[in-house]
């Protein structure tokens, strides 16, 4: 199979040094920087949505104008926020992530030629 | 209420049209890469389109629809934890999924554990998911013709299953995952069509004022008009049936990551980068698509009123077509049903592929023939053998199952995805020390704990609905496993690991975090 050719051959590349350097430390600081806080945050924000339209019946059927009450707002507002961490998570990888793994990858190219 | 010859002649030019497609894009070569993952040559957005096909079955077009004309507010919850749940796959799965793995979930997690045991763990949970997933769209395709074809006899609804599994088989032997993933592109954009089309007419008989369809649905819900607007119609009724949502959502939004065919999606790209421009597209349209039946629920709910949808065939399932025929008449009616019986059919074949690939890549040729490693050529046919074997036991299900409510099996399988599934694969990618026994644990433990709770669930005795409504073994309250199933499946990865005799290799998950956030040797163009 391909794959465990591919992997045969390239682990004469030394792994652990790689991941200790400086540069690949960066990328993963800068992935963990955005996901993590990201990832809790959107999570939190479902579950204490999920637990309003559990038992807060009354407060989720509050109008704010016409028919359209607190819950449709805030289950509207969960579509939104999920474009936008989209969006976010799109430009931060562009700008922040893709560039220094061009360049571990390109740096690992050139030495292991 | 329909015009069965119309909406037939309908689907069969959407059939015609797609099998040419497919056998248009056919790759003549052989290769696993090119049967599984059609040589990773599609770009982000058209995966993120085939992504969407993938996803959004009959039971989220039809389904969530139906629930938000009936119960309101209450179906419009679902889509909320459909949508989300994207997130966890933008973010933490698909891109590092992407660049450690060839075919399927299996690669990743074989890259640092022990490839047999884990290979065949994981082959089994995505077995177990595709065939509920793939029972439920069966049995809804019985369903569905008879509400749209008027095909109301056991025989001619069996001959309908057997027409979509034959159908599903057809599309994967011709076309692979290049052919399955047109078909998918192709409906989903039918799809989006029609239910954009349909938004549109609702919105402007109410002058384009959403308030208005609202107050409209009030007025026609009666008595319990009033409730339709906010939370609890459905699940409001008890406390149990509040933890019940509770965990409902909570597998929802966990469970979209880890589901097979999702996962499979990831590697039809060539890296990292068009995997993650793929799920921000499927976002983008999946939210759309899941924004209309918002406003399509609450506008069936206005026209045709809850009273006559519950009265219909179909129940619920039925919202969405006497709208279209409220709407549209016959002609829209039929358009509206082939979309969704063109839905059945690209979502199914996309199951069937990624259960055979599964089959094929971990099974047969990464545990069985170990010692002796097949070549592509055997390798893929396998697959296709599996692929017919596959279609004939979903016809079968499909055909047994006729008549009975399977609509859990959809909650089932997104279950043991998030219970099976996640924890491995996070764990895999997160976590330094996990080892080849937390693995098999928590793919173990969560298939185990997550169908045991559900045998003895009141969906399965108990209850007048049960499917034993006589027999009492329903000693588990909840009929939504995960609020258990899933903490204790992360737990058992926890356990298992720190319990593990053999410790993990520390070399092999430099090797695995490198490569997945630099994508080293992912690019087949790249030498090696």
């Amino acid at each position: 199979m391909a794959s465990t050719d591919e992997i045969a051959a390239e682990s004469a590349t030394d792994w652990d040094r790689v991941r200790s350097g400086p540069e690949f430390i960066e990328l993963k600081r800068r992935l963990r920087r955005f996901v993590v806080p990201v990832t809790a945050g959107f999570l939190g924000w479902y579950v204490v949505f999920v637990l309003l339209a559990d038992f807060a019946h009354g407060f989720m059927a509050t109008k704010l104008f016409g028919n359209v009450n607190v819950g449709l707002v805030l289950g509207i507002l969960q579509f939104v926020s999920t474009f936008v961490i989209t969006g976010l998570y799109l430009r931060y990888a562009a700008k922040r992530l893709d560039p220094l793994a061009e360049r571990i990858r390109a740096e690992h190219e050139r030495t292991s030629r | 209420m329909s015009d069965p010859v119309l909406n037939i002649g309908i689907f069969a030019v959407f059939v015609v049209v797609t099998l040419l497609i497919v056998v248009r894009t056919r790759r003549r070569g052989a290769t696993t890469a090119d049967f599984y993952t059609a040589g990773q040559a599609f770009t982000g957005r058209q995966n993120g389109v085939a992504i969407a096909g993938d996803y959004l079955s009959a039971a989220a077009f039809l389904g969530i629809s139906g629930a938000v004309a009936t119960y309101g507010y209450d179906g419009f919850l679902y889509s909320i934890g459909f949508l989300v749940a994207w997130l966890i796959a933008l973010l933490l799965v698909a891109e590092l999924l992407r660049n450690t793995g060839r075919f399927t979930m299996a690669d990743m997690l074989s890259f640092r554990l022990k490839p047999g045991p884990v290979r065949t763990a994981a082959a089994l949970s995505t077995l177990m998911v595709s065939f509920f997933y793939l029972l439920a769209q069966m049995n809804g395709a019985g369903g569905l013709v008879a509400l749209l074809l008027g095909v109301t006899g056991r025989a001619g609804q069996a001959v309908v299953v057997s027409v979509v599994g034959a159908l599903m088989v057809l599309y994967v032997l011709i076309g692979g995952m290049k052919g399955t993933t047109w078909v998918q592109i192709v409906k989903a954009v039918l799809l989006l069509i029609g239910a954009f089309g349909m938004t549109v007419w609702v919105l402007a008989r109410y002058g384009f004022d959403f308030s208005a369809i609202l107050h409209a649905a009030v007025e026609r819900g009666g008595a319990g008009g009033e409730a339709l607007l906010g939370p609890g119609k459905q699940y409001g009724a008890t406390g149990l049936s509040r933890v019940d949502f509770l965990s409902l959502g909570i597998t929802l939004v966990l469970g979209t990551a880890g589901l097979p065919h999702v996962l499979m999606r990831f590697y039809t790209v060539p890296d990292s980068g068009a995997a993650r421009r793929s799920v921000a597209w499927a976002i983008g349209l999946i939210g759309v698509f899941l924004l209309f039946t918002l406003v399509l629920g609450y506008g069936a709910g206005a026209l045709v009123g809850p009273e006559k949808i519950a009265n219909s065939p179909g129940k619920a399932n039925s919202a969405i077509p006497l709208l279209a025929q409220t709407l549209g008449g016959p002609v829209l009616l039929g358009l509206i049903a082939a979309v969704a019986f063109a839905t059945i059919l690209a979502v199914v074949a996309g199951l069937t592929i990624t259960a055979s690939a599964s089959f094929a890549h971990d099974l047969y040729a990464g545990v069985l023939r170990r010692k002796n490693p097949p070549d592509a050529k055997s390798e893929v046919r396998v697959a296709r053998w599996a692929a017919v074997a596959i279609g004939l036991v979903a016809i079968a299900g499909g055909i047994v199952t006729n008549g009975q409510n399977v609509a859990f099996l959809v909650s089932l399988a997104f279950a043991v995805a998030a219970s099976a599934n996640l924890p491995a694969i996070l764990y895999s990618l997160f976590w330094r020390r996990f080892t080849t026994q937390g693995a098999l644990w928590s793919i173990y433990g969560g298939l185990v704990v997550t169908v045991g709770l559900i045998i003895f669930s009141p969906v399965v005795s108990g209850t007048p609905t049960s499917i034993f409504p006589a027999a009492h073994f329903d000693w588990f309250p909840l009929a939504n496993p995960g609020l258990v199933a899933i903490p204790l499946s992360f737990l058992l990865g926890y356990l298992g690991t720190i319990l593990s005799t053999s410790p993990s290799d520390p070399h092999k998950h430099s090797e695995l975090e490198v490569r997945a956030l630099t994508g080293i040797g992912t690019t087949p163009e790249r030498p090696s």
